[in-house]
């Protein structure tokens, strides 16, 4: 089963073409991750998947249906995007922020009913951030603010959510917390997750899924044990690498070539 | 939750800040014992219950006269020039994620200057006498600030609205507008160019009842259709991506909400003029006092506005009697320096 998929996506700004018709399935209920090189489209194609930018040419389908031809708050209660480091405006606190993930259940007078009160409350617990509800945004730590920023994700109750580099600007620590909360929102409520991640490391702890995107189109996708190895570093990423197994979770650790300073100890090699 | 109050009703509901109602209630008692006082005080003085005697009809028959002809509207007027324009800002400011935008700088303001300037050069005879009746002067005021605000929207427009273009085109357009006024102001009769300064600065000096009795519905009903168009503000404050995630109608909200901010703006300047600053500084008080919530945030900059109109008004009136020095004056001398004290501030972010 699919989540998503696009169907010869082209996308690019004004002249320049970015992606050039992709034909890409998200899987369903697993956690997919977008990765590549620096402006090799994975953003953007992130973005289009949300309908946050128009396709040259080509389409999205969401549930059978192309998302050009849905209302844009029905997609909005299918599917939830977070961008890359959102700003919360001055004074706003974490409750205020939490409930505007709830705008496409609202109407003109029905602005708090019980389902959103619900739906936000259950945000802010999987968040673990029940207790920070009435402190303000900009008072909060970065990994803090980023679990409010994924609680108003949440609180928009989709079975699919997109999400920007979610862990830009965070410190390794918070960069686990942010993470190990979306495997919990995965594993545990079966959700569909695609991210772009820059860490090829944790991208491959954390996904069932990896997509390498490269030259305006999929380099390869598949489980990163199966398909994460030093040709496809050097190909999508233009860097020589070592592939190891991560001794704690089995799964491929890339160990960078390049310079440093050398240790020599029992089982280094030299490159 | 300690701080908020949900407050359901069959097919209403909100979420309400308990210490922001509080704050509104504050404020409205405020700027209601600010009007009283203000109204008391001039060339005749009245103590506060001589207003309320004469305001309901059992005062003295000059009391009443000065009461009703006089200090009534005039007072009514900056409470609802004051709301007007701090709104205005307010929805601006939200929508352009920048505390620096307001009325004033977008060149609302300042179409409306331009286009009351025009009506006194134009329909002025070679006696100064006007050839058409002063009433219809509000209406040129109003047209012109309504047309400056779609001008900029309109030149601002590539793919859609992006809020830094819209202010860096206001900004062109007011010096523009500026220009052009001060053109017409030095061509045109002398005489009409004091009268002419005097609009600009903004003043309610004069007001009727009739007045009032025009920009009363306008105001109320603007602000009604925006409190509940907030929700939408708030969700543009989170930036256009989440906005548009969220499933808004970004361009459609943004519409409207400029149409609003105009009308509002407009509708206050027709008539009170361009009281400076005050679309500017409103807003901010009430995020210091609020926080940024767009559902209180409208009736507190509001409350914050009525009240800097009717208080530089009446400084205006009373501290150089019998000279009569025009309310704008005094928001332009405290808003100045507010506005150098935020750039100062955003210098360091």
């Amino acid at each position: 089963m699919y989540a998503l998929q696009t169907k010869d996506l082209t996308l690019g700004y004004g002249e320049q073409t970015v992606i050039d018709q992709l034909n890409l399935l998200i899987p369903k209920g697993e956690m997919s991750v977008l990765i590549g090189g620096n402006g090799c489209g994975k953003s953007t194609l992130l973005r289009s998947l949300a309908r946050l930018l128009k396709p040259h040419s080509g389409g999205i389908v969401l549930d059978g249906e192309a998302i050009s031809n849905k209302p844009t708050k029905e997609i909005a209660r299918k599917m939830a995007i977070l961008p890359q480091s959102p700003v919360a405006p001055e004074g706003l606190t974490v409750l205020q922020l939490v409930k505007q993930g709830r705008y496409p259940y609202q109407s003109w007078f029905s602005q708090w009913s019980e389902d959103d009160e619900i739906a936000v409350q259950k945000a802010l617990k999987a968040t673990h951030m029940e207790e920070y509800a009435e402190r303000n945004v900009d008072s909060l730590s970065g990994g803090q603010r980023q679990r409010a920023w994924i609680a108003l994700t949440l609180a928009q109750d989709t079975d699919i959510i997109l999400l920007d580099e979610p862990t830009t600007y965070l410190d390794l620590a918070h960069q686990v917390e942010v993470l190990d909360l979306l495997f919990e929102l995965n594993k545990e409520d079966n959700r569909t997750i695609l991210m772009v991640l820059h860490d090829l490391n944790l991208a491959c702890r954390y996904a069932d899924h990896v997509i390498a995107v490269k030259d305006k189109g999929i380099y390869d996708q598949g489980k990163p044990e199966d398909i994460v190895n030093v040709e496809l570093v050097e190909r999508v990423f233009g860097l020589q690498c070592d592939i190891i197994q991560d001794p704690l979770f089995g799964t491929p650790l890339c160990v960078p070539h390049g310079k440093g300073r050398r240790v020599h100890l029992a089982g280094t090699k030299d490159v | 939750m300690t701080k908020y109050t949900s407050f359901r009703m069959k097919a209403i509901s909100f979420l309400l800040d308990r210490r922001a109602l509080w704050v509104i209630v504050g404020l409205i008692g405020a700027v209601l014992l600010t009007a009283l006082l203000s109204i008391g005080l001039g060339e005749i003085f009245m103590t506060p219950d001589q207003v309320v005697k004469a305001l309901f009809g059992y005062g003295d028959e000059m009391n009443e006269l000065v009461v009703k002809q006089f200090r009534f509207p005039r007072i009514a007027m900056a409470v609802l020039a004051g709301a007007a324009l701090a709104v205005s800002g307010a929805i601006l400011q939200g929508m352009i994620r920048n505390p620096l935008a307001s009325p004033d700088i977008l060149g609302i303001t300042w179409g409306g200057a331009l286009a009351t300037i025009g009506f006194l050069t134009v329909f002025s005879d070679k006696a100064n006498a006007l050839t058409v009746r002063i009433q219809w002067m509000p209406l040129a005021s109003f047209a012109g600030a309504v047309l400056a605000g779609f001008l900029v929207f309109i030149l601002s427009w590539k793919n859609g609205i992006s809020p830094i273009r819209l202010v860096l085109i206001g900004i062109g357009l007011t010096a523009l507008l500026q220009a052009l006024t001060t053109l017409l102001m030095i061509v045109g009769p002398i005489y009409r160019a004091s009268e002419a300064n005097i609009w600009i600065t903004g003043s309610v000096h004069g007001t009727n009842g009739q007045d009032v009795l025009t920009l009363l519905p306008w105001v109320v009903i603007l602000l009604i259709v925006l409190m509940v168009y907030s929700r939408r503000v708030n969700l543009q404050e989170l930036g256009d991506d989440v906005a548009r995630g969220a499933g808004a109608m970004l361009l459609k909200d943004r519409i409207v909400l400029l149409l609003i901010s105009t009308a509002l703006a407009g509708g206050a300047v027709a008539f009170a003029g361009g009281v400076g600053f005050v679309g500017l500084m409103a807003p901010h008080i009430a995020r210091k006092l609020v926080g940024s919530s767009f559902g209180v945030l409208v009736p507190v900059s509001a409350l914050v506005g009525s009240m800097l109109v009717m208080v530089a008004d009446l400084i205006g009136r009373t501290v150089f009697s019998p000279l009569e020095v025009p309310a704008g004056v005094f928001t332009a001398a405290i808003g100045a320096p507010y506005f150098i004290y935020l750039l100062y501030r955003s210098r360091n972010k």
